[in-house]
């Protein structure tokens, strides 16, 4: 063997041994049930699903409170109610109100949105508490356990990422290297930690400006953070269709793994890092 | 002719062996990359039947527990917001309502007040001032029509002072004897919206030092009940640590022009760390309490402190 030997252009698939039998080559890949969520991980992630369902509810209802920003202006129109009937699925935005809608009440479900302040209060001020622990348990949890090196984007990771968007468009051929998320995953569930953070920082600098002032004022004054938050609502709620969409993409295998936590792969994620 | 020399050749050349015996195969020097990608071109093996049937029994199970998990969040969210409306008898609400609001969320906005005011709460924490030139005239958001009256008729009343049984009639005269202050701060409505205004008055903590209460004293009422306006009435109920605190200030005049009836003529309470709720317009009585008083928004189910 020298070693400036050329490489063979494709592997062998099978090799003779020096007695002449045949032996199956080392690279083919097997299929195996393989670990790749955590428990920890899998009870933060769906804790975190009716969480920040919660959260969002109970903040539109408390941005609804006041039309302080005329939200067709930054092209998000929300409802002040949405209409169930057998007519289907109705937004209704301000000024209407139920009176004005053609359905009868008796006929229709109405989810309210609007004027119910201290109810979004009550629960947003409570349900914070939940978003805010288990993400700090899901970020110690990732540092402690090494579950991070999964997860960070690499340095390669930003190249990696375009790779995997041409992929996924169909415009990239080549399959993508092995680990238990891709680059541009690494990119998106770490940015999504980083709004979870924002969401936490500029929630304190609305709920205690007159405390935290250098708070309020680093990001811009009171009506600054509270504009902050909501545009960090909008996108987690844009990651949460993104994420949601190319789970369906992904397949029941993978989705499965969220869930059991075990994945059949070809391969042994945990030694991939 | 020459006859054709079917035969093969006897010599030998040398020719390179196309499989090597395993002892001696060249070990392919491959990129990462280029590793993954011919290992992942290939078409895998199936998983081993043992693998099927364990993913299969691990599946039922976790399945079944997200089933479970799911049918107890949904219904308990379901039971927890169960609350049928007046009139129907179809059984009563299983979580019970404390001044508007469901129970423990209650317990959780009476736990939240305990943080704020034990990690957050310091009367060296000022509210931002801002140049005088950014005042601008706060929008008006009472609860009914603002009440008007007749300013000379004015009194207010003071209860529960130190060392008097009866309780105390002062006029804005009496008032404005003390030092007269005046900043520039954003009111914060609990709606939302803010506005930077400018407030000329005297220090509630002056108030409070030249009429005391009794000591000990943990909260006053403050409440505004004009003479035949008894549907426009108002009370709020403050904790005694932020009545002292130096931005609290019993206001006389907003952007350097006494108030108008709109505004809470002819005094009002300026808070910058509380939400505007508890600013009070049109003061009429001041009480010193020794537990909690009641408070307008706090009985239609907003938090009591609703301090920032």
């Amino acid at each position: 063997m020298t070693p400036d030997m050329p490489l063979p252009k494709v592997l062998p698939e099978a090799r003779p041994t020096p007695e002449g039998a045949t032996v199956a080559a080392p690279v083919v890949p097997q299929v195996k049930l393989v670990k790749k969520h955590p428990l920890a991980i899998r009870w933060m992630h769906w804790i975190n699903f009716p969480v920040l369902m919660v959260m969002i509810w109970s903040g539109v209802l408390i941005l609804w409170a006041n039309d302080v920003y005329p939200t067709e202006k930054f092209a998000l129109k929300i409802p002040n109610r949405i209409t169930l009937s057998r007519k289907g699925v109705t937004a209704v935005y301000p000024p209407k109100e139920a009176d004005d809608y053609p359905v009868p009440a008796k006929e229709r479900v109405d989810i309210r949105l609007a004027f119910r302040l201290a109810e979004g209060q009550a629960w947003h001020f409570t349900w914070a508490w939940f978003f805010t622990l288990n993400g700090v348990a899901y970020v110690l949890y990732l540092f402690f356990s090494g579950e991070w090196k999964h997860l960070l984007p690499r340095k390669e990771s930003f190249g990696e990422a375009f790779k995997v968007v041409l992929h996924d468009l169909g415009l990239y051929r080549k399959p993508l290297p092995p680990g238990k998320v891709n680059h541009a995953q690494r990119i998106a569930y770490t940015s999504v930690v980083v709004m979870g953070f924002g969401m936490v920082v500029t929630g304190l600098a609305i709920y205690k400006p007159a405390q935290l002032t250098w708070l309020s004022n680093a990001l811009g004054g009171y009506q600054a953070a509270r504009l902050e938050h909501f545009w960090l609502t909008a996108g987690i709620i844009a990651f949460f269709f993104v994420h949601v969409a190319q789970v369906i993409r992904a397949g029941f295998n993978n989705f499965r793994a969220m869930i059991t936590g075990y994945e059949l792969s070809r391969h042994d994620y945990d030694k991939l890092s | 002719m020459t006859p054709i020399n079917n035969k093969p050749k006897r010599f030998t050349t040398f020719q390179k062996p196309s499989v090597r015996p395993v002892d001696t195969a060249p070990v392919p020097r491959l990129t990462p990359r280029e590793t993954w990608e011919r290992e992942e071109a290939k078409p895998a093996i199936k998983a081993s039947a043992t693998d099927e049937a364990r993913i299969r029994q691990l599946s039922r199970r976790s399945f079944l527990w997200v089933g479970i998990a799911s049918v107890a969040t949904v219904g308990g969210l379901w039971a927890f917001n169960r609350d049928p409306e007046e009139g129907k008898s179809a059984g009563g609400a299983f979580v019970p309502r404390i001044e508007g609001t469901k129970a423990p969320l209650r317990k959780v906005l009476s736990f939240n007040e305990f943080v704020a005011r034990n990690l957050f709460y310091s009367p060296t924490n000022r509210a931002q001032e801002f140049p005088r030139s950014m005042a601008i005239e706060p929008r008006n958001n009472y609860h009914g029509a603002t009440p008007e009256i007749d300013l000379a008729d004015w009194t207010l009343t003071l209860e529960g002072a130190k060392g008097r049984d009866k309780p105390l009639v002062l006029t804005l005269a009496d008032i404005q004897t003390l030092p007269e202050v005046s900043q520039t701060t954003e009111l914060k409505c609990i709606e939302g919206w803010s506005a930077i205004t400018n407030w000329s008055g005297v220090r509630l903590h002056d108030f409070l030092q030249k009429y005391p209460p009794p000591d000990g004293t943990r909260y006053l009422a403050m409440y505004s009940e004009p003479v035949g306006q008894e549907d426009t009435w108002y009370n709020v109920g403050l904790d005694i640590e932020s009545a002292m605190h130096p931005q609290s200030i019993l206001a006389t005049a907003m952007n350097d022009e006494a108030l108008t009836s709109e505004h809470g003529a002819p005094l009002r309470l300026i808070m910058p760390h509380k939400y505007g709720i508890k600013s009070i317009k049109l003061i009429t009585r001041i009480a010193y309490s020794d537990t909690r008083p009641g408070d307008y928004w706090y009985e239609q189910g907003y938090d009591w402190y609703a301090g920032l």
